[in-house]
């Protein structure tokens, strides 16, 4: 019997985690200045390098990337704790609508932002009240009990999205927000503009989810089987759906409240680990934070260069690898319950 | 009957239904069900579709609050327990599950040992060697690496079997545990179910075979239209006449050739199901 022993679970997260640190040496050194990789090894981990070279690497180019890292890792894991609780290998805080939600608010403080002062930390905190109240329609929707009826679920999803992007559009044309890149961030998503006095409060949200997503990981796999099951298998389930649910609001209004719209890549992670190395969420959930954190960062050095001189917004290249992959388990799950 | 007995921890708990009644979508479908599982004891429940059998192992699990009455297991209501004590005593084997992740055989079984387990961690020796003990025991070891989702629904059946053994309760609930398993598995299973209860544990049968039934079960319980008709030992509760006001049909109830009750259900005296076939002459 296969079983999840302390030296896989070690094999596979460090091998993870090798390959993560290997993609943000090239993330780092990728750009309009090109730098070898080893200068960048030089920099990162001896400490060494030219005073040049140390600025565009740990100046420019590692805050982006730190971010990208703690972005991927809270959209991948929630869609993977979202995929448990709902019984849905479909879910994903931004087909769900949830990033929708978190998004509006997170605008709608920032447009409030231009009639009084606010702190910073204020929009990361109304992301995350948004991301919780879109949370709570959902349920509303979905009867409760989080059955895996998959249109009712999608179709709210979809609505969700639609208001949110009129009333991000609205919000966004009444303060002025059109000119430059900002519009773009909280409809498409992406990584350029760092409000640094966010970063701190965004990171501790995001820690606060993994670690709550990881302990919790053993009662995902029995959420996964329903409910009634969880419960008859000794799962306190509303104590601690509710708790999933807070933290994966938390750590997608996080998210989003310094990325914006960024869609799928909590569809693309799991789905993809779950046909390596299983559905254990014990494994599957640290795997998830860990791949989600790599391929984010890889998609945005993609977004970066792909166009000479150009900039796509990260949640272009998210959405054109997610999109397909989306139309693919759909069809693949309808013709399942058909089966059924 | 005792070589190599399951460890019994939970043994010699009593699960009793004090005047239950339950309802369903705002429907009173159970009312003033009285009856006790006993250590040692295999309960049978028999009635036709609807009646409330499923919602009886509901109550039981602790998974549906009872409108009026008690369900206790050992003199506490099984709702004042945590899930986790509970689950620690109580193991159920549902019809069927869907998974809808391609989890293993394997790992399905292991999740019986979560309530014995701390919340974080991985699984231990012990846990491991539980879990392949169930699995060879049933005979299929083989399905262990197979996702659950290629699974027939026999195997998924035996696979759930395993769960709920490794769950190690004082009570054991089954719905239908052999609907969809093959002879010799149907007799594997009620091999299983009868060594559990050799441990002083108790077990409650959901069963629509009344003779395989009234052979393995201690005692029967006969629910028709929310209420028990009949309670007590198969000989006497498998009777033309109750047969007929819980299923409304007729029966023929005899000694087999082994000399044991043979329960023939037919829906009236002539019989207007059997085929020509059916005449031996």
């Amino acid at each position: 019997m296969i079983r999840l022993s302390r030296a896989r679970l070690a094999l596979v997260l460090g091998v993870l985690l090798a390959a993560l640190f290997a993609v943000v040496l090239v993330a780092l050194a990728t750009g309009p200045a090109r730098i070898a990789v080893g200068d960048v090894f030089d920099v990162v981990v001896r400490g060494a390098g030219s005073e040049a070279t140390r600025d565009i690497v740990l100046g420019v180019r590692l805050p982006r990337i730190g971010l990208g890292l703690l972005v991927g890792a809270a959209l991948a894991t929630a869609g993977a704790v979202f995929q448990a609780l709902l019984r849905n290998p479909l879910a994903d805080p931004y087909v769900l609508g949830v990033s929708g939600g978190a998004a509006l608010a997170g605008i709608a403080v920032l447009a409030l932002g231009g009639i009084v002062a606010l702190p910073t930390q204020s929009v990361p905190v109304a992301a995350f009240v948004g991301g919780i109240v879109a949370t709570g329609l959902l349920y509303w929707v979905s009867g409760g009990r989080g059955g895996s009826g998959a249109t009712g679920l999608l179709l709210t999803g979809v609505v969700f999205n639609a208001v949110a992007s009129a009333g991000i559009v609205f919000l966004a044309s009444i303060a002025g927000f059109f000119e430059g890149s900002r519009i773009f961030l909280w409809l498409i998503g992406q990584l350029s503009a760092v409000e640094i006095d966010a970063v701190g409060l965004v990171a501790a949200s995001v820690a606060v989810g993994l670690v709550v997503a990881c302990v919790l990981s053993r009662s995902l796999n029995l959420l996964a089987l329903g409910d009634e099951s969880a419960a008859q298998l000794g799962v306190p389930v509303e104590a601690h759906r509710r708790a999933l649910l807070l933290a994966t609001s938390l750590m997608v209004g996080a998210a989003v409240s310094v990325s914006g719209l960024i869609g799928f890549v909590g569809l693309i992670v799991p789905h993809a680990l779950r046909l390596v190395i299983g559905s254990d969420h014990r494994l599957l959930v640290p795997a998830t934070a860990i791949t989600g954190a790599g391929f984010l960062v890889l998609s945005d050095t993609l977004a970066r260069t792909l166009v000479d001189g150009r900039e796509l917004p990260v949640g272009a290249v998210t959405a054109l690898l997610g999109g397909p992959l989306f139309i693919v388990l759909l069809r693949r799950s309808q013709a399942r319950s058909r089966l059924s | 009957m005792t070589q190599d007995a399951p460890r019994a921890t939970g043994a010699g708990e009593r699960l009793r239904f004090e005047a239950v009644s339950a309802a369903r979508g705002g429907r009173l479908l159970l009312r003033g069900i009285d009856f006790t599982v006993e250590p040692g004891e295999i309960v049978g429940l028999a009635g036709r579709n609807g009646v409330g059998k499923t919602t009886l192992l509901q109550l039981a699990s602790g998974v549906l609050a009872p409108v009026a009455g008690r369900v206790l297991l050992g003199e506490r209501p099984v709702r004042s327990l945590s899930r986790r004590a509970l689950a620690r005593r109580i193991a159920l084997v549902p019809q069927d599950l869907h998974v809808p992740f391609p989890f293993r055989a394997g790992e399905l079984v292991m999740m019986g040992r979560s309530p014995h387990q701390s919340l974080v961690g991985l699984d231990g020796e012990a846990d491991v060697a539980r879990a392949l003990e169930a699995l060879a025991r049933l005979g299929i070891e083989e399905l262990a690496d197979r996702s659950v989702e290629t699974l027939s629904g026999g195997e998924r059946q035996l696979v759930l079997f395993a769960r709920a053994l490794v769950q190690d309760p004082a009570i054991l609930l089954l719905d239908e545990p052999t609907a969809f398993l093959d002879l010799k598995h149907r007799l594997e299973v009620l091999r299983e179910v009868r060594r559990f209860a050799a441990t002083g544990r108790g077990a409650l049968v959901v069963s629509h075979d009344l003779t395989l039934a009234a052979r393995v079960c201690d005692r029967l319980v006969l629910l028709g239209e929310g209420e028990v008709v009949a309670v007590g030992r198969p000989a006497d509760v498998l009777t033309r006449e109750n047969l007929h006001r819980a299923f409304a049909i007729d029966a023929q109830i005899g000694p087999g050739p082994d000399g044991r009750l043979v329960v023939l259900p037919m829906l009236a005296a002539d019989d207007p199901t059997a085929g020509p076939g059916a005449d031996p002459s």
